[in-house]
Parts: C-alpha cells; sequence; structure tokens
C-alpha cells in the first residue's frame, strides 16, 4: 500500500492539455446531458415543434413582396430555436446548476483554467445545437422545396456566430441567476425578444423599416440574418460586414462582462 | 527558489481576506509547513480555517499579505502550481447524475500525471462502487471519493478540508491510516478539522484560529503544555473552598466551583494531587468524583475559544500566567 502513495514519481498518466482537459469534461457533461429527461426534451423536441407554430403565422405575412418563401421563414427559425432552446436554455441551466451542486468550485481547485471550465461544458450543448441546426436545415430545404443555398457559407457563418453568441450570454444569464429555479426566469427576456425580434418568429423584412434596423442590433438576429440570407442570397457585403460585426460585439461584450461577474460557487 | 521549497513547502505571511460585504474572515495570519509534514488547522465554526485554506488552494487572491504554494503563489502562478497540488474541499462538489467511476475518469482527464482511476478508488475503498451515481453514496462515502480524487495526482502537497466529517470511526481511522502512508511518501499535508483528536494524533504541528487570527500554534505537545491540568471533585456537605490547604501551597493557578462541585487549574499537577489528597485523607474527607487529569488539545482548545472570546488578546502560555489564585 505504501508503494502505491508515495509521491510524483510512480504517476501513469502523462501531462494534461487544455483540448484534452475540456475533453474529459465535455464527456462528463454529454453523460449528464443523456440523463437529464427535462433537458431533452428541451433541447430535442421543441425546437422540431415550434417551427410548425411558425408556419401558421406566416399565413397572415404578405411574404412574396418581402421576397421570401415558407422555407426562408421555416428554415430560419429552425436554427433560431435550436440555438436558443438547446444552447442558450440548455446552457444557463447547466452553468447553474453546476455552480450549486459546488462543481465549478470543485473544478477550479484543479489544473482547468476557468475558460476551459466554461468551454468544455458547453460543448455538449453547442455540438447539439450544431448537429440539430444542420439536420434541421436539411428537413427543411427537402420539405419544403428550398433550392440549394445561394452562399452556403453565409449558413456556416451564422450558426457558428449564433453559437458563440448563445453560450456567451449563458454563462452571462448565469452569472444573474442564483438558482437553477430563478435562472428559468432570467433565461427569458433574451428568448422572448428573439423570438419576436431576432427575424425567427417575424422575418424582419415584413417589419417597419425603423423597427427592423433597431431588431438588427440584437444578439441573435445577425445569426438568423446571415441564415436566411444563405438562401435568400439578397445581403450585400456590407449587410453581411454589419450582422458579423453585431454578433461579434455581443459575444465579446458577454465574454468580458463573464470575466467580470461570473460566480464559482453559490452566495452564502 | 527551488531551494527554498525543500525548506517550506507552504508559506503564509500575514495572509487577509475581506468578503464582498467588508467581513474580514482572516486577519494576518501566518505560518508555514516544512516538507513531508501534516500541518492542522482547528477553529471553531467561522475561525478562517476554509477562507485561509481556499487562499492557500488559489481559489481567490488574498486582500493582503502573501502566500507561496511550493514556492509559487498559487492564485497568480496557477499553471505550474496546480499539477503539484491536491485539493479536498469542505463539501463535495461532484454531479449527482455520475457514477463514481465516471466522475473519476472526468478528474483523471483534468488531471497530470493521473494514476489509473481504479487504483485510487481502491486506496479509499471505494473499488466496489465504481457503477453507483455519486446521488446514492452515502456521506462518508462522498468523502472518500473526494479524497480518491485528490490523490489521482500524486499530489506533493495535498489540501484536505475536514475529510473526516461525516465519517464512521471506521472509516475516520482508515483515512488517518492512509493520510500516514502519504506523509510516510514524502506528501505534505495541510487539513483542517473540528475533531481535536484528529490533529492530536495526525499533526506534527497545528494552529488554532480564532476570529482570523491564529490564537496558538505549535506540536500538539507544545499547544497541550501551555495550558494547565485540571482537578474536580465534590465537596461534602459543609465544606468550603477556603477549608483547603492555600491554594498556592498546592501549586493551584486557579479554580472555578459550581454548586459543591470545585475545579482547580494546576501547571504542577503531581504536587497539587498530592497535597489535596494528603490533606483529604488528614481531615477524613471524602472527595466524590475525584478526577484528575493532565491537560489535552481539547481543554486548550476550548480554553482558547473561551478566552479569546471573552476579550483576552493574547492566549496561550502569557494568558495562563495572568492568572492568579483569587
Amino acid at each position: 500500500m505504501s508503494a502505491v502513495v508515495g509521491t510524483g514519481r510512480t504517476s501513469t498518466g502523462g501531462t494534461t492539455t487544455p483540448a484534452g482537459r475540456m475533453r474529459a469534461l465535455a464527456q462528463a457533461e454529454f453523460t449528464l446531458f443523456r440523463r437529464n429527461k427535462g433537458m431533452l426534451v428541451t433541447a430535442l423536441l421543441v425546437p422540431l415543434v415550434l417551427p410548425f407554430s411558425v408556419q401558421s403565422a406566416t399565413k397572415d405575412m404578405d411574404l412574396k413582396e418581402a421576397g421570401l418563401s415558407i422555407g426562408t421563414v421555416m428554415l430560419p427559425a429552425s436554427v433560431g430555436f435550436s440555438l436558443l432552446f438547446a444552447v442558450y436554455a440548455g446552457l444557463v441551466g447547466v452553468y447553474t446548476a453546476r455552480r450549486e451542486e459546488l462543481v465549478l468550485k470543485r473544478l477550479r481547485t484543479g489544473e482547468l483554467r476557468d475558460v476551459e471550465i466554461l468551454t468544455g461544458a458547453a460543448l455538449p450543448a453547442a455540438t447539439t445545437g450544431f448537429v440539430q441546426s444542420v439536420l434541421l436545415a436539411i428537413g427543411c430545404a427537402v420539405m419544403l422545396d428550398l433550392d440549394a443555398p445561394s452562399a452556403p457559407q453565409l449558413a456556416v457563418i451564422g450558426l457558428l456566430l449564433g453559437l458563440a453568441t448563445c453560450v456567451a450570454l449563458a454563462a452571462l444569464t448565469a452569472a444573474l441567476s442564483r438558482t437553477t429555479e430563478s435562472a428559468q426566469v432570467t433565461s427569458l427576456p433574451l428568448m422572448l425578444v428573439s423570438f419576436l425580434g431576432s427575424g425567427i418568429t417575424v422575418p424582419l423584412e415584413v417589419l417597419p423599416d425603423r423597427v427592423a434596423s433597431f431588431c438588427e442590433l440584437l444578439p441573435l438576429t445577425p445569426a438568423i440574418t446571415l441564415v436566411r440570407g444563405a438562401w435568400t442570397g439578397d445581403l450585400s457585403a456590407y449587410e453581411v460586414l454589419g450582422a458579423v460585426l453585431t454578433g461579434l460585439a455581443w459575444t465579446v461584450l458577454s465574454v468580458f462582462a463573464v470575466r467580470r461577474w461570473f460566480r464559482w460557487e453559490p452566495r452564502h | 527558489m527551488e531551494t527554498n521549497e525543500h525548506e517550506h513547502v507552504i508559506e503564509v505571511t500575514d495572509l487577509r481576506r475581506v468578503y464582498g460585504g467588508g467581513f474580514e474572515a482572516v486577519r494576518g495570519v501566518s505560518f508555514s509547513v516544512g516538507r513531508g509534514e501534516i500541518f492542522a488547522l482547528l477553529g471553531t465554526n467561522g475561525a478562517g480555517k476554509t477562507s485561509t485554506v481556499e487562499l492557500l488552494e488559489g481559489l481567490a487572491p488574498p486582500a493582503g499579505g502573501r502566500v507561496r504554494v511550493l514556492g509559487h503563489d498559487p492564485y497568480a502562478e496557477r499553471a505550474v502550481v496546480r499539477p503539484r497540488t491536491g485539493v479536498m474541499l469542505q463539501e463535495g462538489g461532484f454531479p449527482s447524475d455520475l457514477t463514481v467511476g465516471e466522475t473519476a475518469r472526468m478528474w483523471a482527464g483534468c488531471t497530470s500525471g493521473a494514476r489509473p482511476e481504479a487504483e485510487a478508488l481502491a486506496l479509499v475503498g471505494l473499488e466496489r462502487r465504481t457503477g453507483v451515481r455519486v446521488k446514492q453514496l452515502s456521506g462518508g462515502e462522498r468523502r472518500r471519493l473526494d479524497l480518491a480524487l485528490a490523490l489521482l495526482g500524486n499530489p506533493e502537497v495535498l489540501f484536505l478540508d475536514e475529510p473526516t466529517t461525516g465519517l464512521d470511526a471506521e472509516g475516520r481511522r482508515d483515512t488517518w491510516e492512509l493520510v500516514r502512508e502519504l506523509r510516510a511518501g514524502g506528501t505534505t499535508v495541510l487539513l483542517t478539522t473540528h475533531y481535536l483528536e484528529e490533529a492530536e494524533d495526525l499533526a506534527d504541528r497545528l494552529a488554532i484560529l480564532h476570529d482570523g487570527r491564529i490564537a496558538a500554534a505549535g506540536t500538539p505537545a507544545e499547544v497541550t503544555a501551555s495550558q494547565p491540568s485540571r482537578i474536580s471533585f465534590e465537596l461534602p456537605n459543609g465544606y468550603f473552598v477556603g477549608d483547603l490547604p492555600p491554594l498556592d501551597s498546592l501549586g493551584v493557578s486557579g479554580y472555578e466551583e459550581e454548586g459543591r462541585v470545585v475545579r482547580l487549574r494546576t501547571h504542577q499537577l503531581q504536587r497539587a494531587a498530592t497535597r489535596l489528597l494528603v490533606w483529604a485523607e488528614g481531615a477524613g474527607v471524602e472527595l466524590r468524583g475525584l478526577d484528575v487529569r493532565s491537560a489535552s488539545l481539547e481543554e486548550a482548545f476550548l480554553r482558547i475559544a473561551r478566552e479569546a472570546s471573552a476579550g483576552v488578546e493574547s492566549v496561550g502560555s502569557s494568558a495562563v500566567a495572568e492568572e492568579r489564585v483569587a
């Protein structure tokens, strides 16, 4: 037994790397995700069902005049629901629950750096959101007879930007949430604002100009605009740049706010 | 710097910690721990034990003073220090829906030089519980899982915050045995505990914290020796303390009375006990409930807590000297 507990030199594992540490954490989080029924429903089912509510709403809109079709409304909406439910809402819950269970505090006693903890824990949700968005996009394209996107790179940029923004905002929201219960309330504002103002349930194209130009500044609008633009092909380079910069600005600001205000253990 | 660490693996100088609301939990604590030493921090609840240990673990920067672990700042130079330390927090910190095995695997993936998970779990006797979810473990099993993970990376320095709280007597003894083996292997251990016999048994040196300050420090024997021994007995009806031989001549430094029970404090236990018994024999008095005991760490601890909360500034040997027979 004494030989077993001797110091340092009998070690078998190598030195860890940031990627290796995040992979280990992500694997554990993925297992936890599979075992959490509430999260599975929110992340996997809700984004499949909600687009149908958008479909019925489109009947009252004059899509043709706005240069849109059911497909170019439904597909970005699906991606938006996936980002909000599978990634944003799910992660707010994960970060808050891990803090409550003192898991974050315990992880900080080890070799993981703070950014690795938040990123590693986000990987399963972000991966789910990515795969789900791609599948939903394919499903929409097939069922609603969309042509192949004329600017596919915009869809990729939009999706990745949306994922980054959602992860950063989820950490920020968790910083402002005291418990897992209150996290369900603190995550509502962004979700509601995004449904209504980020072009998910109502495309900005059918809104009055002044309202639309305000809505362009909302956190998730850039992702939706870029994804829709991939299919409509009507975004100018200027509009693409504006969307990317807006999305990046939200992400960077959130990261700074998280570094400043994130709490790693429950309040005493 | 490298030569220095062989002398003091942990060095704490005038450490201070202030919480958001302005509460000063640690108010100028200094001590050092040598390589291969077991150092215990004792104290009542709220004395500042955990607040101090968290600064050593590098979870927060101190409000003042200096911490060095293995020659480095554990907060600012986290990347250098963490691969060489193992930490067990006061309270778990494991997702309840992971199994023991999954938790260990995750932790091993985040730990440089990790030993095989099965080996770490076997050290604490959890090898048969790998498939059990953390939420189904008993409180004691959770403490042992925590200890196993703290040991995963063969740390040179081990921080254990109340490692045996919630363990049964056998589990506690097993943990003590393990900690002793670790010391024999050269590991430096800093632990906090509520259990005085744990500190007395295990620690090479200890410090008693009270109100964010060190009230007494030294080897268990030194801290105990600064405290008086105690003789207590019941005086028969009709007898009063004044009927005893002059307390000065007994070598008694102070006393308390509670009903008929008298408690004498002395630094000359044999002399006091002998003269008291000789007097009782001569007077034909039976001292019922006679209890003669050397100073223990427990008494030292209780006394320090009592005196400190009564506002006595310096505690330890000097406080005893202040006491005169009433």
